[in-house]
C-alpha cells in the first residue's frame, strides 16, 4: 500500500512537473508583467532596471525555480483583469465547476450501470435495441449542440403546428410535440454560502433547478459511452467460464449478474472512467460557455480572450491537480476492486 | 431404474446460415455410483453432452428433442428455478480449465460459501466449516489460509482441487467432469485423476468423465461411450471396449495410443479428420475415414447392433467379425478404394 | 456384389472450387470478400454510406452547386439577414434554408462549411495516423526504452483528454500570435492541433497489434531470412495491423469533426468569414433567443447527421472486421 502510494506520488510529481514547465514557458514567453504594471511613459532604461529587480533577466532555471516555489505556496501571480491573486480567482470559480461535474457524474453512474447491464443480459430485447440506438446518436451529438437543443426545447420552447389544429387529434399531437420552455438556462440561480469561497447551488430548489439542463448536457456525451462500454465488457464477461461455472453451481441469476459478472465488468470501466473524467473537465468549458455557468471553464475562456496569462496558467495548474488527484483515486479504487493488483506494482 | 437416463437427445445450434446439429439421438444411462466415460475427438459433441445434462448450453444452442431423466424427473422441461436447485447440489460439474473456472475477483471462501448458501439454509460460520472440511478432503495444504485467498494466488493443480472440493460441497449424486485434467501439467494430471476416483468411490458418487484420453477412461470408468460427429457409435463396459472394440473408429482410437505403437516406429493414427458439424457426410459419418466402408455406409445411418453388453453402430460389424481378420489401420496408408466384401452380404 | 465408391470422390465433391488454377484478381477477391458480402446484406450500412458520399460530394462541389458564394462579400446584402427557411412565413424563395445574421444564404454556407469541416477532419486524421502508426510501430517493434518512453508520453497526453490539449494549444497559439493571424491560418492550425492531440489513439492500437503479430512465426521467419527490421516492419507487420487502423480511423474522423466544431464554437477555430459547421453554430447561437433557431439548428443538424453516419459506418466496420482494438 505504501509502495503504491509512493509510486503514485512519483507519477503525480512527474505530471505536475511537466505541466508547470509548460505553464511557466507560457508565462515566460507571453506574459510581460511590466506591460501590465507600467504605462507607455516608463523609459526603456527604467524598464530594464525593473526587470533586473524583478529577476526577469535571470537564467531560465532560476526563474522556473522561483515560479515553482511560488506555485507550491499557492502563489500563481495576479490576474491582469481581476487585479486579484490568480489562485483566489480560480478558487472562487472552482465550486461551480465541481458541482456541475458531480451532478453529471451522478446522472452517468446512476443510469449507465443498469442500462448497460440490461442491454448485455437481454441483447435482443426491444428496449436494449432502443438504448443502443439512442446511445450512438448520443455519441454523435457534440456536447454544445445538446446544450443548445435543450435550451431551444426546454428554455425557449417549441411550438409545433404541423398537424391541423382545428381537428381534435391534430391539436393533441401539436400540444404533445410543443414545449412551454421556461427552464433556467443562464447562471447558477440562488446560492447558499457554505464556507470560504464555496457557494453551493445544491441546497436551494432554484439552485438545483438551474443545475438540471447543464448537468444533462454534460452527461449526454459520457452516458452513451459508458453504456456501450459496460454492455460490451459485460457481454464478454458473460461468455467466460467462471460465469458458466457459477451457473453450474446453481446460483441465482441475480447473484451471477450483479456480483460475479458486474464486479469483473467494472474493472476496465473504472480504468476508462478515470480517463473520461479528464475529458469531462474539457467539456465543462463548452457546457459552461453555452449556459453562462460561472465556473472555471467559462473563466478560462474569458481569460483567453482577455490574454489574462496568470489566470490561464493558474487554470492549467488547477486542471493538472484535478487530473492527478482523480487518476490516483481511480487507481486506488481499481486496486481495491481487483485482487490481482496488490497496490504495489502496475495493474496486471 | 437408472439414476440418470438420457434418451434420444437432440441438440441443435441455431446459426445464421441455418441449424447445426451438435448431438443426434444420444442415449445413455448412469446407475448410482457408476462411473461412465465419454470419449471422442474434439468436436465430437462430448462437451455439449456434458453441458446439456444441466441445460447449460449457451444461447444459440437448444435441446431439440429427447429427454434427460434424473431420479425420476425430467430435467429438460423443468422450470429454471427447480433446475437451479439441482445444479451444484445433486449434479455438479468440473470444468476443463481451472485457470478460467474460478472468478478472479472473489475469494475461494466466498465462492465455496455462496454455493452452500444457494442450496441450504445455513449460517456463514457453518458453511465455512463445511468448506474447510471439503478442502481437507482434497488434500489442500493449509486450507484455512486458502479460504481467504484469491484464485490467482494458487497454481493450476491447486485450483482444480478446489474446484473438485466445490463439486463435492453438497454431496452430489453425480459429478460431470469435462476434461478435468487436459489443461494441467502431465505430472499433476495423474494426481488429480486419482483424487477424483478416490473421492467418487469413497462417497459413492456417480461420475461422467468426458475425455479424449482412452488411457484415463480405462483406469477410472466402468462403462464407456464413444462419440463421433455428434452421435454415440459404441457403448459398453470399459474393459470390453478396450479389449475388443467393435467399431472401426474405436479400434483406431485404441490403436493410436502410444502403447500400441511398435517401439521405434511412428505412432499410429486415423487418417483424415473429424468433419465439422456443418459438413457431416451422409450415411455413417465415419465413412470417409473408414477402411471397411461399403455402399450402405454411404447411404444409411447405422443402428445399434447389440452383442452382449456392448452396443455398436456400424453396418460392417458382422462382416468384420466373420470375414476379415482385423488389421490395424496404418499411418499414411493409401486411400482404400475397395473393401473385399464377405459372402454373407452377396 | 456392390462396389464401394472411392472415398476420394466424396472428398473432392465437398472441396470448394477454390482449388482451380485460376487465381482470382484483386478486384474479384474484393468483390467476393466478407466485407462486401455483409455490406450487401446490411441496409443500414448502405444508407449511411449513401448519405456520407452524398455529403462529401455536395461539400466538395460546393463552388459549383451552391446558390451563392458566402466568401464573396459583394453578393451579401445585410438587408436579407435572418430570413427564415422557405417553409416558414416571411421567407424569400431565393434562400432555401434562410439566411444567417449577415444575410448569407444558409444553404451555401452549410455546403462550404461542411467542406471545411471535412477537410479538417480528414487532414487531422491523416496526420494522427502518420504520427501514431510510426510511433506505434517503433514502440511495438523496438520495445525496451523506446517503447517505455513513447508509451509514457502517450499515457500522459491521453490522461489530459485530447479536447483539453487541443483547447490549450489553440488558446496558446491564439494568445501568442493574436486573433488576426490565427484566423488566417486557422485551417492548417486546426489540422495540426487536432492531429497532434490524438496520435496516442493510433500509437496504442498499432503497438498492441504489433506486439500480437511480433510473436507469430512469420516474423521470426522473416528475420531468419535476413530481412532488415525496417522491411519487416513495413512489409510484414504493418499490413496485418491495417484492419484495426481502418476501424479506428472512422471513429477518429468523427471525433476530429466534433473537436473542430467544439474549438470553432469556443472561438478557437474557423473565423466567421470562412465558416465551418462549428463556427456557423456559434454565430447562430446568439440569435437563438430571438427566435432565429435555423441559423444554429440547421448546421447543427447537418453536423449531427455527418458524425452519425460516420459513427454508424464505424460500428458496422468494427462488427465485420472484428479487429483487436486497444481497450482502456
Amino acid at each position: 500500500m505504501i509502495a503504491f502510494l509512493i509510486k503514485r506520488l512519483m507519477h503525480a510529481v512527474l505530471v505536475m512537473f511537466v505541466i508547470s514547465i509548460i505553464s511557466f514557458a507560457i508565462q515566460d514567453n507571453l506574459g510581460d508583467p511590466l506591460r501590465e504594471m507600467t504605462g507607455q511613459a516608463v523609459s526603456e532604461a527604467q524598464r530594464e532596471v525593473m526587470r533586473d529587480e524583478m529577476g526577469l533577466n535571470d537564467p531560465f532555471i532560476t526563474q522556473y525555480l522561483r515560479f515553482a516555489g511560488n506555485a507550491l505556496q499557492g502563489d500563481l501571480g495576479t490576474s491582469y483583469f481581476y487585479k486579484q491573486p490568480a489562485t483566489e480567482v480560480i478558487l472562487r470559480h472552482l465550486p461551480a465547476t465541481l458541482e456541475l461535474v458531480m451532478a453529471s457524474s451522478l446522472i452517468i453512474i446512476l443510469l449507465s450501470a443498469p442500462i448497460g447491464v440490461f442491454a448485455a443480459i437481454r441483447p435482443r430485447n426491444w428496449l436494449s435495441r432502443l438504448f443502443m440506438g439512442t446511445s450512438i446518436i448520443g455519441i454523435s451529438v457534440p456536447v454544445f449542440l445538446t446544450a443548445i437543443l435543450l435550451i431551444q426545447v426546454f428554455a425557449i420552447g417549441v411550438t409545433v403546428d404541423w398537424f391541423p389544429s382545428d381537428t381534435q387529434w391534430g391539436s393533441i399531437l401539436n400540444g404533445m410535440l410543443s414545449t412551454d420552455g421556461g427552464m433556467p438556462s443562464y447562471g447558477r440561480g440562488e446560492l447558499t454560502h457554505v464556507a470560504g469561497s464555496w457557494s453551493s447551488g445544491f441546497f436551494t430548489a432554484d439552485g438545483l433547478w438551474h443545475l438540471v439542463l447543464p448537468a444533462i448536457s454534460l452527461a449526454s456525451i459520457m452516458l452513451p459511452l459508458f453504456i456501450r462500454l459496460i454492455r460490451a465488457e459485460m457481454m464478454e464477461v458473460l461468455q467466460s467460464d467462471y460465469i458458466k461455472f457459477a451457473r453450474a453451481k446453481g446460483l441465482g441469476l441475480g447473484r451471477i449478474y450483479f456480483l460475479h459478472a458486474l464486479k469483473n465488468t467494472m474493472l476496465p470501466v473504472i480504468t476508462v472512467g478515470g480517463v473520461q473524467i479528464g475529458t469531462m473537465v474539457a467539456y465543462t468549458i463548452l457546457t459552461e460557455t453555452v449556459f453562462q455557468w460561472p465556473g472555471m471553464g467559462l473563466m478560462f475562456l474569458e481569460a483567453i480572450t482577455r490574454s489574462d496569462i496568470p489566470l490561464i496558467v493558474a487554470y492549467l495548474m488547477m486542471v493538472g491537480v484535478i487530473f492527478v488527484v482523480t487518476n490516483t483515486l481511480v487507481d486506488l479504487i481499481y486496486g481495491l476492486v481487483n485482487p490481482t493488483v496488490k497496490l504495489a506494482g502496475k495493474p496486471a | 431404474m437408472a439414476l440418470l437416463e438420457v434418451n434420444n437427445l437432440d441438440v441443435r445450434f441455431a446459426m445464421r446460415g441455418g441449424e447445426v446439429c451438435a448431438l443426434r439421438d444420444v442415449s445413455f444411462s448412469l446407475e448410482r455410483g457408476e462411473r461412465l466415460g465419454i470419449v471422442g475427438e474434439s468436436g465430437a459433441g462430448k462437451s455439449v453432452a456434458a453441458f446439456t445434462i444441466l441445460n447449460l448450453i449457451a444461447k444459440p444452442g437448444y435441446i431439440a428433442g429427447g429427454e434427460i431423466k434424473f431420479d425420476g424427473t425430467v430435467l429438460n422441461t423443468m422450470k429454471p428455478k427447480a433446475l437451479q436447485s439441482i445444479r451444484g447440489n445433486r449434479i455438479s460439474m468440473i470444468f476443463q480449465d481451472p485457470m478460467m473456472t474460478l472468478n478472479p475477483v472473489l475469494t475461494i471462501g466466498a465462492q465455496m460459501i455462496e454455493c452452500l448458501k444457494a442450496h441450504r439454509r445455513i449460517s456463514t460460520k457453518d458453511a465455512r466449516a463445511i468448506a474447510l472440511h471439503k478442502l481437507n478432503q482434497v488434500f489442500i495444504p493449509s486450507p484455512e489460509k486458502r479460504l481467504d485467498q484469491y484464485p490467482h494466488e494458487l497454481s493450476g493443480g491447486m485450483r482444480q482441487r478446489i474446484i473438485i472440493a466445490i463439486a463435492l460441497l453438497l454431496d452430489p449424486d453425480i459429478i460431470v467432469a469435462d476434461e478435468p485434467t487436459t489443461a494441467l501439467d502431465v505430472t499433476i494430471q495423474a494426481e488429480i485423476m486419482e483424487l477424483l476416483l478416490l473421492l467418487c468411490e469413497k462417497h459413492n458418487v456417480g461420475l461422467i468423465l468426458i475425455t479424449h484420453d482412452l488411457g484415463v477412461v480405462s483406469q477410472v470408468t466402468q462403462r464407456t461411450l464413444v462419440m463421433y460427429a455428434g452421435r454415440v457409435i459404441e457403448q459398453g463396459p470399459t474393459r470390453e471396449i478396450i479389449n475388443d472394440a467393435q467399431h472401426p473408429y474405436t479400434q483406431g482410437l485404441i490403436n493410436a495410443l502410444p502403447q500400441m505403437a511398435t517401439p521405434g516406429s511412428r505412432l499410429n493414427q486415423i487418417r483424415g479428420s473429424m468433419p465439422t458439424l456443418t459438413k457431416i457426410p451422409a450415411g455413417c459419418a465415419f465413412n470417409p475415414r473408414c477402411d471397411f466402408a461399403s455402399d450402405i455406409c454411404l447411404q444409411e445411418v447405422p443402428n445399434f447392433v447389440g452383442s452382449g453388453n456392448c452396443k455398436v453402430a456400424c453396418h460392417m460389424v458382422d462382416a468384420m467379425v466373420k470375414g476379415q481378420p482385423w488389421t490395424p489401420i496404418l499411418t499414411d496408408k493409401p486411400v482404400t478404394k475397395t473393401v473385399p466384401l464377405p459372402e454373407v452380404n452377396a | 456384389m456392390s462396389q464401394t465408391t472411392p472415398s476420394a470422390a466424396t472428398a473432392s465433391a465437398t472441396t470448394p472450387k477454390t482449388n482451380s488454377i485460376v487465381v482470382p484478381g484483386r478486384w474479384q477477391r474484393f468483390r467476393e470478400s466478407y466485407l462486401i458480402y455483409s455490406f450487401k446484406r446490411d441496409w443500414m450500412a448502405q444508407v449511411c454510406l449513401l448519405i456520407f458520399v452524398a455529403m462529401v460530394i455536395g461539400a466538395f462541389l460546393a463552388p459549383l452547386i451552391a446558390p451563392a458564394d458566402p466568401y464573396d462579400l459583394a453578393t451579401i446584402d445585410i438587408m436579407n439577414s435572418e430570413l427564415p427557411p422557405v417553409w416558414m412565413e416571411g421567407s424569400d424563395p431565393d434562400f432555401l434554408l434562410g439566411t444567417d445574421s449577415q444575410g448569407r444564404d444558409l444553404l451555401s454556407t452549410i455546403l462550404y462549411g461542411t467542406r471545411v469541416s471535412l477537410l479538417i477532419g480528414f487532414g487531422a486524421v491523416i496526420l494522427q495516423a502518420l504520427l501514431g502508426v510510426t510511433f506505434g510501430l517503433l514502440a511495438g517493434y523496438m520495445g525496451g526504452r523506446v517503447d517505455a518512453f513513447l508509451m509514457r508520453m502517450a499515457d500522459i497526453q491521453l490522461s489530459f483528454s485530447t479536447l483539453m490539449v487541443a483547447i490549450v494549444v489553440g488558446a496558446i497559439i491564439k494568445a501568442t500570435f493574436g486573433g488576426a493571424v490565427f484566423s488566417d491560418y486557422a485551417l492548417v492550425l486546426l489540422i495540426l492541433i487536432i492531429g497532434l492531440a490524438e496520435w496516442p489513439q493510433y500509437a496504442r492500437t498499432v503497438r498492441a497489434s504489433v506486439l500480437a503479430e511480433k510473436s507469430k512465426e512469420y516474423v521470426d521467419a522473416a528475420r531468419v531470412m535476413g530481412f532488415r527490421s525496417r522491411r519487416i516492419m513495413f512489409r510484414h507487420i504493418l499490413p496485418n495491423t491495417l484492419s484495426p487502423i481502418f476501424v479506428i480511423s472512422t471513429v477518429q474522423i468523427a471525433n476530429a469533426i466534433i473537436s473542430e466544431a467544439a474549438l470553432s464554437f469556443l472561438g478557437l477555430g474557423m473565423p466567421e468569414t470562412q465558416p465551418s459547421l462549428g463556427s456557423l453554430i456559434k454565430s447562430g447561437f446568439d440569435y437563438l433567443q430571438s427566435g432565429s433557431w435555423w441559423i444554429t439548428l440547421i448546421p447543427g443538424g447537418v453536423l449531427i447527421l455527418l458524425v452519425l453516419v460516420i459513427n454508424l459506418l464505424g460500428d458496422w466496420l468494427r462488427d465485420v472486421m472484428n479487429p483487436r482494438l486497444y481497450k482502456g
